[in-house]
């Protein structure tokens, strides 16, 4: 242990840039002059990846895009303010700008983001727009209007800390780690999750076997408004349904009101020329006949007759059907000019998916696939949630200039700008309300959303980052379905197959995988453009008859043409991206059954980085890694030179990807870039997950994120409401690639425990563990905890405000024993001690707050001081005064406690092994080898057989290799170094090759008769300690209402005996036993019964017979006499029938 | 009966001494002073300030072990345990400080100094007799003569980096004259206690009393203290030619020899480490029989820095002696 510790304390040189040293010349003993070897070193392009994206940039990205582009893009939709009094008024909103002033370049002073965590302030950049509007007769142009203020995305591009060195980061007091995506409001770091959703605008096909029903649904999404529109069998008729059409429409009928009027070319639509789909689909012309529905007019009226509307003014039939038509059905296409044609096309390709589905049940969609998700990240919820509050500010706006206006003879000519600024506290406050509840409230899609933000976990390092790469998803928790919780194929590469919570959440949240980016949204109309300049025919110009003979073309689910060569076209649109020429996110496949070329621009969809492989040849060779590692190329470069491309699931799917560069022959399209990226972030920790059972990554998943450690640079600088740390982490001997990028090297959590895999002392059973008290006295395990206790000094209306005291002196001038970590100012002194009864802040609050001004006399105070309450005494770590954002006082203490491990301190390795300490055994008394060191634990070995973590044991010699030769070894997925060569260590340094030594008892120091498993494995300390849980009382405490012992340690309340103890009670026959513990300890009463009428008096006296009489005292549970005189109330009138228990 | 350990392949045999009378019927066993004193034997192969390496031969494994566990445990020595902070300013906070502070290995005569009395107030508890006072009075500034572009903050400041050798030692009454001679210093100067930037400021005084290594590790005059069995090899059928030098490979350099006739034989069996090696190669069944001796001890004592590694041994039968008598006095025996 100690020597592991001082060789820590080496200096390091200082270093810039995270990921330089990745990138540098030497790197893990490699030189530049080494061999390149581009199946090994192909993995560099990982760093290079990461060091452009980072780990969070899906986050940043996507909060950037809705700073930089979408912000102009809601305001474009919104941008007239007209005024219903005075037609000549107008207000237009020109430009909108977050952080900067359009006049000076440089940035508006924010308030740093540490500086509003320890302030509880909200860190935030004001929004300006320019407006054009109308004062009288002239026009007006005014600049830079603040309308209210947005909370940042720390490290998003309006953030100080965008592109800083550290040095600057370290005076800001930030930590260069910190991966940043998160918001601070009012003090408190929040995050907005990713949010998995089905794919918008996009037809899926379902089916349900059991009750024959085939039903194509898309969920229509704009800015206005949300509908979901299917296209359904019914009886084996094919029907329209719409929440807001009553019933459901005939296919034929819904085409007809599109203008498909003629029955030949419905068929043509929706079958082609494939003789089975057009006997599957006849049926459905013979109900539209029946209705006699031959023409568009008598369609849309059919349609319009069953449309459920609540409008003002009343509309023709005729109009309504109209009006179904364009705009609630398929609300996602716009109709221009009521041409109905592209509507018409979109629905008889749902229908023609119906009716293939029908003909052939293998072709449905699968939900889960993640190629039909999309995924909603912080910036599309903010941009939501501005547009709602933006629309809402430009009502009251308007409505604030109508009442203005209105007004008939003003003096002066009315100034909108005057107005303005009253409402932008509005989008302030919904912004930070929003984000700080999670609570996202949109009036226009009747949006009800809860959770969408949590707090930051700063549990440890890993805590914070896998809360950074969590998806949640929209389904019910508590719904028992396998389907969206079972690991799909199509997650490869893309969500991490391990990390995923146990219980309820399983398999709903997700995470992602180390190399995934997700994309943002990219202009449809440009692309559309390209496609019709690369050949595809304009779907408005194909006549009905040729639709399905050659491949559709599909922009973003919605046809946009043909194509006669499908596969040229694909290619060419390929090497247009390759050569970046269009956005490297937009991706396109064909899909052979659908006979359809699907492109995609949208947002959210999942993508990956793959090397490009053509004609049997890996573009990236070893010359481009070469450059690479000098620092000449870039990994954008690598996209810029068609060497490497992003693929999204989809056209995965369309792809043959080889694993390794062996593997490529001439079919294959694509290479990995390197294996161990299936894994995210938190999985990534763990070395030789390949060898273990999978569930035990998953356990280690849930538990690296309890782990206690280091948690970021500026750790002793924070105050937060609770924070654990370790005294002396270590690196891991055992590392992987992963933990070297994601910096878990520099921020680790846990130490390396020399640890022996022997049965010792019967103290060790069910996963316990013996601890070495030696090791503890060196400084293994311990850790540390830090607890706030934040105070506001409030100021009443009667111009009295809270005081803080100064601390009481004895009659030697001494503080008394409660204020002795007092100073003279009544906050507790840095450093001091603090012992449970002690007082820390000695605040007085003033006894008349309501009083009224006038009664001026001395104003009397009341003592409400911070009293210390714990099992263990604590030091005081840092005091802070300050003031928050509304101008009150705010003090914060903050408390730290130094702990040792000790009985019952939870453990655990990084293969989901967890334990608990079980006894604590003295360095003579353990087992030691030949060298005479002596394990730090000691596992049971029946640890191993049940949970197959083989991983552990090749972690353990690779550690021990690695501790006998100077060098940390690797533990990477699928990689890694490997167990032959480390064993050749072990036998070279004289150890046996298995890892096992001879152990001699440290009790009667002869030697064991078995070989001892024994070296170094990475032990994790985590966050549940005896100290926080330890709980027994004698009295205490009791409920009000009931009289009985209070619940839960917080309320330092009783222990309870439960139902099933109850039981064994009962049936031991223990009746005094179950009379004390249910009554006597708890709730006894003592009640005047009277005998005669069964009812309970008083003093001796019964109420209702009006007597002393026949009044008898006992003894029962005063919750009983509760619920009799709860029965009372309610004229039920319960009555005591009193006896003697022995017969006289 | 044999007094080799059998080392095979997955198992250790033959473990536990059998030397007590009525073990078995043809041996007496008895224990014998004279036997003992005849056969007993002690070889020292090194001998320095901080390590030893001796050899005890033909003593029981409970005697052995026992010295082994007193020198980890029972003998005392000095280690700072009461530090009383003035002022920190140091990113490094008190109670890890202090640890740090307990944990140097100081250089100090344990018999200068006498048991501390717990059952006194705190204000009687110390006197020269039973504490050794050491201070640390440290501040950090800035190196005016560092150059421009210095980014190591060993140059750019002064007393960044806090060793134990900064720990004074501050004699108090009589131990003026007594520690005269030998002043109380960190065995090892060089270990790092904290690091400080310009303006940080350590201000402490600590305590150092007498403890014994059972109370905790800080006191444990050992870095450690154990011992090993003496390997044994014994060849049982002869191994020639190129299986010789494959045979010798199996074993660290120096234990096997190979003779003119290019035959292994047993050069140094000391030498061995008992990695087993030769036991996973087939061509070495029943050739070749690994054991090791069950009362020949090599031990091994790393010592701290108070004391010599033989003082300490010294002391450990010292101790061993005096629980003896006491058992021996015990009203309980008689």
């Amino acid at each position: 242990m100690s020597k592991v510790e001082n060789a820590s304390s080496h200096k390091h040189p200082a270093r810039d840039s995270t990921f330089e040293d990745l990138l540098k010349p030497v790197y893990k003993g490699r030189k530049l002059t080494d061999e390149i070897n581009t199946a090994e070193d192909k993995w560099n392009l990982l760093p290079a990846f990461l060091k452009v994206k980072g780990l969070v940039k899906q986050h940043l990205d996507s909060f950037n895009y809705f700073v930089d582009v979408d912000l102009k893009k809601i305001i474009r939709a919104n941008q007239l303010i007209l005024s219903d009094v005075d037609p000549e008024f107008y207000l237009k909103y020109v430009d909108i700008r977050v952080g900067h002033r359009s006049n000076s370049s440089s940035k508006d002073y924010i308030v740093p983001p540490h500086e509003c965590r320890l302030r509880d302030m909200t860190y935030s950049a004001p929004i300006y727009v320019d407006i054009e509007y109308t004062r009288g007769r002239n026009i007006i142009m005014h600049r830079d209007v603040e309308i209210g203020r947005m909370p940042i995305m720390l490290r998003s591009n309006k953030c100080i800390l965008n592109g800083v060195s550290e040095k600057v980061m370290a005076k800001l007091n930030e930590c260069p780690l910190d991966p940043g995506g998160y918001f601070i409001v009012n003090g408190t770091e929040k995050v907005i999750l990713v949010q998995e959703q089905l794919s918008k605008n996009r037809i899926i096909v379902e089916a349900d076997e059991k009750k024959a029903i085939v039903q194509a649904s898309v969920t229509s999404s704009t800015h206005e408004r949300k509908s979901k529109t299917y296209v359904v069998t019914k009886n084996g008729k094919i029907y329209l349904k719409h929440n807001s059409i009553a019933e459901e429409v005939p296919i034929v009928i819904v085409l007809k009101a599109c203008g498909v009027v003629s029955d030949l070319e419905v068929m043509q639509l929706v079958c082609g020329n494939d003789s089975s789909y057009q006997d599957l689909f006849a049926i459905n012309f013979e109900e539209a006949a029946k209705l006699k529905i031959y023409t568009q007019q008598q369609a849309l009226e059919y349609i319009g007759a069953k449309v459920k509307t609540v409008r003002r003014q009343k509309l023709s039939i005729l109009q309504e059907g109209i009006e179904a038509i364009a705009t609630t059905v398929i609300a996602h296409l716009t109709v221009e000019a009521l041409d109905f044609r592209e509507k018409a096309l979109y629905i008889a390709v749902m229908t023609r998916r119906v009716v293939m589905a029908m003909q052939n049940p293998k072709m449905v969609d699968d939900r889960d696939y993640v190629g039909n998700k999309r995924l909603e990240l912080a910036g599309q919820l903010m941009s939501l949630l501005f547009e709602d509050l933006f629309k809402k500010f430009n009502n009251d706006f308007k409505a604030n200039i109508d009442k203005v206006l209105k007004k008939p003879n003003r003096a002066m000519e009315y100034d909108a700008l005057l107005s303005i600024n009253v409402h932008s506290n509005n989008i302030t406050s919904g912004l930070n309300r929003a984000i700080s509840t999670g609570n996202w409230s949109l009036k226009r899609f009747k949006m009800e959303r809860a959770g969408v933000t949590h707090v930051l976990s700063r549990l440890s390092y890993i805590s914070a980052l896998g809360m950074m790469t969590r998806i949640s998803s929209q389904f019910e928790k508590s719904r028992k379905v396998s389907g969206p919780r079972a690991l799909q194929p199509s997650q490869f590469g893309m969500l991490c197959t391990s990390d995923t919570p146990e219980g309820e959440a399983c398999g709903l949240v997700k995470n992602l995988a180390l190399m995934t980016h997700i994309t943002t949204d990219d202009e449809e109309e440009p692309i559309k453009k390209l496609c019709y300049l690369l050949g595809v025919e304009d779907i408005t110009l194909v006549d009905s008859n040729s639709l399905h003979l050659n491949y559709c073309v599909y922009l973003n689910g919605t046809i946009v043409g043909t194509i006669r060569f499908p596969t040229k076209f694909v290619s060419l649109f390929r090497n247009l991206r390759r050569s970046g020429k269009i956005s490297e996110f937009i991706s396109i496949y064909t899909n052979i059954h659908q006979k359809a070329v699907h492109i995609a621009t949208d947002g959210g969809r999942i993508c990956r980085p793959l090397i490009i492989v053509s004609d049997g040849k890996s573009g990236v060779t070893a010359d481009h890694l070469r450059q690479l590692l000098d620092g000449k190329l870039q990994f954008d470069d690598f996209l810029k030179l068609g060497l490497v491309e992003y693929l999204d699931v989809n056209e995965e799917n369309d792809s043959f990807i080889a694993l390794y560069e062996k593997d490529i022959d001439i079919n294959i399209t694509h290479l990995e870039i390197e294996p161990f990226t299936v894994l995210g972030a938190v999985a990534g920790l763990i070395p030789y997950p390949h060898h273990n059972q999978s569930p035990r990554n998953t356990y280690q998943c849930a538990m690296g994120k309890q782990a206690i450690g280091a948690i970021a640079y500026n750790q002793f600088k924070r105050i937060d409401t609770l924070l654990y740390l370790m005294i002396y982490p270590q690196q891991p001997m055992v590392k992987t690639k992963t933990i070297e990028l994601i910096d878990y090297d520099k921020l680790p959590a846990g130490q390396n425990a020399t640890v022996a895999v022997m049965s010792y002392s019967g103290y060790d059973i069910e996963d316990a563990l013996v601890l070495n008290k030696s090791s503890i006295d060196r400084g293994f395990g311990r850790c540390e905890t830090r607890r706030k206790t934040t105070t506001v000094l409030k100021r009443y209306p009667n111009h009295t405000q809270d005081i803080i005291g100064g601390m009481r002196v004895d009659e030697n001038g001494e503080p008394i024993w409660q204020h002795k970590p007092l100073g003279p100012d009544g906050l507790g002194e840095v450093g001091m001690k603090v012992e449970s009864g002690q007082i820390y802040i000695n605040k007085s609050v003033p006894t008349n707050a309501s009083d009224s001004v006038l009664t001026q006399t001395q104003a009397q105070y009341r003592e409400t001081p911070v009293i210390y309450r714990a099992p263990e005494p604590s030091h005081i770590d840092q005091v802070m005064m300050s003031v928050s954002e509304n101008d009150q006082a705010l003090i914060k203490v903050l408390l730290r406690q130094n702990r040792r491990p000790e009985l019952g301190d939870k453990f655990s390795s990084r293969h989901g092994q967890k334990g608990v300490c079980g006894i604590i055994v003295k360095q003579e008394d353990m087992p030691f080898n030949d060298q005479g060191v002596v394990p730090d634990i000691i596992m049971n070995p029946h640890g191993f057989p049940s949970r197959m973590t083989v991983g552990k044991m090749i972690e353990l010699i690779s550690g021990k290799a690695g501790v006998l030769n100077g060098s940390l070894e690797y533990g990477t997925c699928f990689g890694g170094s490997k167990l032959e060569e480390m064993s050749q260590i072990l036998v070279d340094k004289g150890f046996n090759y298995s890892g096992k030594d001879m152990l001699y008892s440290g009790i009667t120091g002869e030697c064991l008769q078995a070989y001892i498993f024994f070296g170094p494995i990475y032990y994790q300390k985590l966050k549940h300690m005896v100290l926080d849980k330890m709980h027994a009382r004698a009295r205490g405490p009791r409920a009000v209402l009931t009289r009985q012992p209070t619940e839960g340690r917080s309320r330092d309340g009783g222990l309870r005996l439960g139902e099933m103890e109850r039981d064994c009670v009962i049936a031991y026959g223990a009746s005094q036993l179950l009379l004390e513990r249910l009554m006597i300890s708890s709730d006894a009463f003592e009640v005047d019964v009277c005998d005669k009428c069964g009812l309970m008096g008083y003093s001796g006296w019964c109420t209702s017979c009006r007597s002393a009489e026949n009044v008898i005292k006992m003894t029962i549970p005063y919750a009983a006499k509760l619920l009799f005189q709860e029965l009372l109330s309610m004229n039920i009138a319960p009555r005591l029938k009193l006896e003697d228990v022995f017969e006289q | 009966m044999s007094n080799i350990v059998g080392i095979e392949y997955n198992r250790v045999t033959n473990t536990t001494s059998n030397d007590f009378p009525g073990f078995a019927k043809d041996q007496d066993a008895a224990w014998d002073v004279e036997k003992f004193k005849k056969t007993f034997d002690v070889k020292i192969s090194s001998l320095d300030e901080r390590e030893a390496n001796f050899d005890l031969i033909h003593i029981d494994t409970s005697i052995a072990n026992a010295f082994r566990r007193i020198m980890i445990s029972e003998v005392p020595s000095v280690a700072a345990e009461y530090v009383y902070f003035f002022n920190n300013t140091s990113v490094i906070q008190d109670e890890v400080l202090a640890h740090r502070i307990g944990l140097v290995p100081l250089k100090v005569d344990p018999d200068m100094l006498s048991w501390i009395d717990n059952s006194l107030p705190d204000e009687e508890k110390f006197t020269d007799e039973n504490t050794i006072v050491l201070t640390l009075n440290v501040k950090c500034t800035r190196n005016p003569d560092a150059p421009k572009d210095c980014t190591d903050p060993n140059v750019l400041y002064r007393s960044a980096n806090i060793y134990a050798r900064d720990l004074k030692f501050e004699p108090q009454g009589k131990q003026l004259e007594a520690f005269a001679k030998c002043p109380v210093v960190p065995a090892d100067p060089d270990i790092l206690l904290a690091k400080l930037r310009p303006g940080q400021e350590i201000s402490l005084r600590a305590h150092c009393i007498l403890g014994i290594g059972g109370d905790h590790a800080k006191f444990s005059p050992v870095s450690t203290a154990s011992y090993r069995l003496m390997p044994h090899i014994q060849i049982t059928k002869p191994i020639q030619g190129e299986s010789a030098d494959r045979f010798a490979n199996c074993f660290p350099a120096g234990v096997i020899g190979i003779d003119e006739k290019h035959e292994a034989y047993v050069k140094d069996p000391r030498k061995d480490t008992v990695s087993r090696e030769v036991l996973r190669h087939e061509e070495f069944n029943d050739k070749v029989k690994l054991g090791r001796v069950r009362d020949h001890f090599v031990f091994n004592v790393e010592s701290s820095g108070a004391m010599t590694p033989e003082e300490i041994f010294f002391k450990s039968v010292r101790i061993l002696k005096n629980k003896a008598e006491y058992l021996k006095n015990c009203p309980i025996s008689q």
